[in-house]
């Protein structure tokens, strides 16, 4: 029994107690389900060995949207608690692990598997490939990623959560102040996902580099494949900095090492300098590729072609460049002196200059273009002041004597919600009905999708205007509570209740799904929004080679060209297709990192020896392993690509 | 599979040059890594609490032996790519023998360089110093280690298999990462060693 005590969790409520038996059941429901409907191979076959990047892609989508509303739980109970002085729905314990688990979970497990699906989705239709340079590790990358999203999520039920906010600076973190195993987890589950998105990193930048169409230079490269390619670059020069420290951090709590302790001399700053040097390029890997989709989105729906082209490109490279050179602003507070704290002040102003040259290029692809609203639009038109406010605030915060007020207030909360989410959410969520016809063969409701569009920016003006009032009146951030002679009881409220309109707009998106799911037309060919880039030259739904004659291009809107202008994109004829096969090691050794994981956490050393082990043992046979893939045959070919004619009409 | 025959048999197939890339990019991201591991051993090198000092537990002679292992190691697999070049089989298989042997003495000494210290008290517990020494020390000599299994199970296939543009295009990409982790020893002796010591 005594065994069996840590795995319970430390503070247990009825609101865990019940998520347990709602995961519990769901997870019952979907097993039962699969077996009886007989599944099990379908599922093992077609989706667990895959290698297709657009069936991957389609899993980081769902693992994302399943995230999104984990996510959103805890931000609706965060709200909840602070909309009433004294409040007592979460202690301070409690309260705590949500606001930890709500960052980590929609930066690292819903916003980066949601860019990481646009990138397996759209990098080879976009640049007329057959698939990414490394089907396999692909696999790889996505179920080291599933793993480590699971054993974090794992916190919660199994052992207790994280709780030292989604930053974990030391001594907080350490084994004292932070005694359950919920850093642990989170050490070891961003990790080991950490690990998937360092190699799909260095997957897409080998793809766009190598595999691009016959005359597609690097500057005839569609928008987004561009954002991809730099947000790639920073991640592979970022997260090894994360897989140091996060390694670091393990060896700390777990075999009492000395490097952020405060004593032996250990350096306790030396977490939160490497976190951000990691952190801070983090988010540009997320709010480039969101630029990306609202350059295709703009420039689509404006039918226009992309204004400034080069200076988009140009103004990402600056961007990438000095998201490594800025991240001591996250910290002016705390002790740098006033020379460092200037030089950082001074780079972290200079991002708004390549970020206003993209804001000021989307509103002349705009100026005397022949607008569309669709909901994507709707979304691009929505973020373009929406962002620029959280821009604005950032530069506020930029200002290091000024940020000693606004450090970690609910000042720093709102700007940074409001860059994120008119920033990548409305970007994920644009690209997500932009390119839903190309992936599944029928549209989402624009009515209903415009519907979402105006509630969930109705909600998000609700929930976070309020905070940089509250935040400037000195409200802190990561507090459960206040008293009611603060004075911020009626704000919050108002907050709360724009969290709850969010959280409608969110609801309305699934039903959007189902409503379109019923009643949508199937009957829209291949190119549905008139677009301009090479994933609409192919057929919906897209054949698994993607394309049975590969393009050739001669500009930045191939396809656009081809529609409009006779530029003949298929010349050659079709020839017999090489394709990777399926393979079940890539989840085989995932789910060893899986256990392998959790034993770590736990410290259970025999099955950690065993587990990792057995990794090298699925490394070791991939080395041995003869596959040289398999050939579709031209007769395949035409008989696919028949059908998929006659299907369109 | 498409073979182009004007090009050395690692780069030989459109598969090949991407994974060589790929790997060039894996070792910008391996530069990274170690960049991070130096920094902190930079930031903690002089924050050794009750534990002792660089100075006071580095020893010239076994480091010595290492490096002068490794840097030889490196000089021979050059010579085993060079073979493979003009499509030796043996004498591949004889350079990417001895590169593993000379491997494996690195790490030997490496071994007792770890047991000697621990053994005179700069444990991983020690001090900042000692964890962040220790630390980029064994992250190298981990690389050591896979690279030794990696590099046997390379030679049974060219054993088994001959030079194909397969296993060609593997012990290329070996080689890469075999040179690297010299570099970065290179860099652990200049910096960590003899600049610890004087």
């Amino acid at each position: 029994m005594e065994f069996f005590k840590q795995f319970a969790v430390p503070h247990p409520s009825f609101l865990i107690y019940g998520a347990m038996v709602s995961i519990g059941l769901a997870m019952l429901a979907i097993v039962v389900g699969i077996t009886y409907f007989k599944k099990w191979g379908y599922l093992w076959r077609e989706w667990i060995t895959t290698v297709d990047h657009k069936r991957i892609g389609i899993m980081y989508l769902l693992t994302a949207l399943l995230m999104l509303f984990r996510g959103g739980v805890d931000a609706i109970m965060m709200r909840y608690q602070l909309s009433m002085p004294e409040n007592t729905f979460l202690d301070s314990q409690h309260y705590n692990e949500v606001f930890t688990t709500h960052g980590i979970v929609m930066i690292l497990f819903m916003a980066m598997p949601f860019i990481t699906f646009f990138f397996n989705y759209l990098i080879p239709l976009q640049i007329g490939a057959r698939d990414v340079a490394f089907p396999r590790l692909n696999a790889l990358s996505f179920w080291l990623f599933f793993m480590g999203m699971g054993l974090f999520n794992l916190s919660f039920i199994i052992g207790g959560s994280p709780d030292a906010g989604w930053t974990s600076y030391f001594p907080l973190a350490n084994n004292e102040f932070s005694p359950t195993v919920g850093t642990n987890y989170y050490m070891i589950a961003i990790q080991i996902a950490g690990i998937g998105t360092l190699i799909s990193g260095i997957n897409f930048i080998t793809t766009i580099l190598k595999m691009r169409a016959p005359g597609m230079s690097l500057m005839k490269m569609p928008m987004f494949t561009w954002s991809a390619f730099i947000a790639n670059v920073i991640v592979v020069f970022a997260f090894p900095v994360l897989t140091v420290l996060l390694a670091m951090g393990t060896m700390d709590r777990l075999f009492g090492t000395n490097f952020f302790t405060t004593d032996n001399g250990g350096m306790d700053m030396l977490w939160a300098n490497l976190f951000w040097v990691w952190g801070h390029p983090e988010v540009y890997i997320l709010i480039l590729p969101a630029f990306g989709l609202y350059s295709e989105i703009i420039s689509t729906f404006a039918r226009r072609n992309l204004y400034g082209y080069k200076s988009m490109v140009a103004s990402m490279v600056v961007i990438s460049v000095f998201s490594f050179i800025v991240w001591t602003h996250h910290f002016f507070t705390m002790g740098q002196g006033a020379l460092t704290n200037s030089i950082f002040s001074i780079t972290t102003m200079a991002i708004a200059i390549p970020t206003g040259v993209k804001i000021f290029n989307w509103l002349f692809t705009l100026w005397k273009g022949k607008i569309v609203f669709t909901t994507p639009m709707l979304y691009s038109v929505l973020f373009i002041p929406l962002f620029t406010l959280g821009g604005v605030t950032g530069v506020m915060l930029a200002m290091s004597a000024a940020d000693y007020q606004y450090h970690n207030t609910m000042f720093l909360v709102a700007h940074f919600h409001n860059v994120i989410i008119p920033g990548v959410v409305y970007a994920m969520i644009a690209g997500l009905t932009f390119y839903w016809p190309k992936m599944f063969g029928f549209m989402l409701n624009e009515r209903i999708g415009k519907w979402t569009a105006w509630i969930m920016s109705i909600g998000f003006l609700l929930s976070f205007m309020p905070m940089y009032i509250t935040g400037l009146d000195g409200q802190a951030r990561r507090m459960s509570t206040y008293s009611e002679a603060a004075g911020f009881s009626m704000l919050n409220m108002v907050s709360f209740v724009g969290a709850g309109i969010m959280a409608i707009s969110f609801v309305l998106l699934v039903y959007n799904i189902y409503y379109s799911i019923r009643y949508a037309s199937r009957d829209i060919g291949s190119d549905p929004w008139d677009a301009r880039s090479l994933e609409w030259a192919t057929h919906t739904p897209v054949p698994e080679y993607n394309f049975a004659v590969i393009p050739e291009v001669a500009s930045t809107q191939a396809f656009w060209d081809t529609k409009k202008n006779g530029h003949e994109l298929f010349k050659g004829k079709i020839e017999k297709i090489h394709m990777p096969n399926n393979s079940g090691w890539p989840f085989i050794m995932a789910c060893f990192f899986f256990v392998f994981g959790f034993a770590m956490v736990f410290s259970i050393w025999p099955v950690v020896i065993v587990t990792l082990i057995g990794i090298l043992v699925c490394m070791a046979y991939r080395s041995f392993e003869k596959d040289h893939g398999r050939y579709i045959s031209v007769k395949e070919i035409e008989e696919t690509e028949a059908k998929l004619r006659g299907a369109k009409k | 599979m498409k073979v182009d025959n004007s090009l050395p048999l690692e780069y030989s197939t459109e598969e090949n040059s991407l994974k060589i890339l790929g790997f060039w990019i894996f070792l910008g991201a391996e530069i990274m890594l170690f960049a991070t591991l130096f920094a902190v051993y930079f930031t903690l090198e002089n924050r050794i609490g009750n534990g002792p000092s660089g100075a006071e537990i580095f020893e010239i002679t076994p480091v010595l032996f290492e490096t002068f292992l490794l840097l030889t190691s490196s000089f021979v697999i050059g010579l085993g790519i060079h073979a493979m070049r003009l499509g030796n089989k043996k004498a591949t298989m004889v350079f990417f023998s001895i590169t593993l042997l000379l491997g494996a003495g690195f790490l030997g000494f490496e071994i007792y360089e770890f047991v000697h210290y621990i053994h005179i008290g700069a444990t991983l517990q020690t001090s900042a110093f000692t964890a962040a020494l220790l630390t980029t020390l064994g992250t190298h000599g981990l690389h050591v280690i896979l690279g030794l299994f990696w590099g046997l199970f390379i030679l049974i296939q060219i054993k088994k298999r001959g030079l194909t543009p397969e296993t060609a295009n593997k012990s290329f990409i070996f080689s890469l990462y075999w040179h690297f982790l010299d570099i970065v020893w290179i860099f652990i002796f200049s910096f960590i060693y003899l600049k610890g010591m004087m």
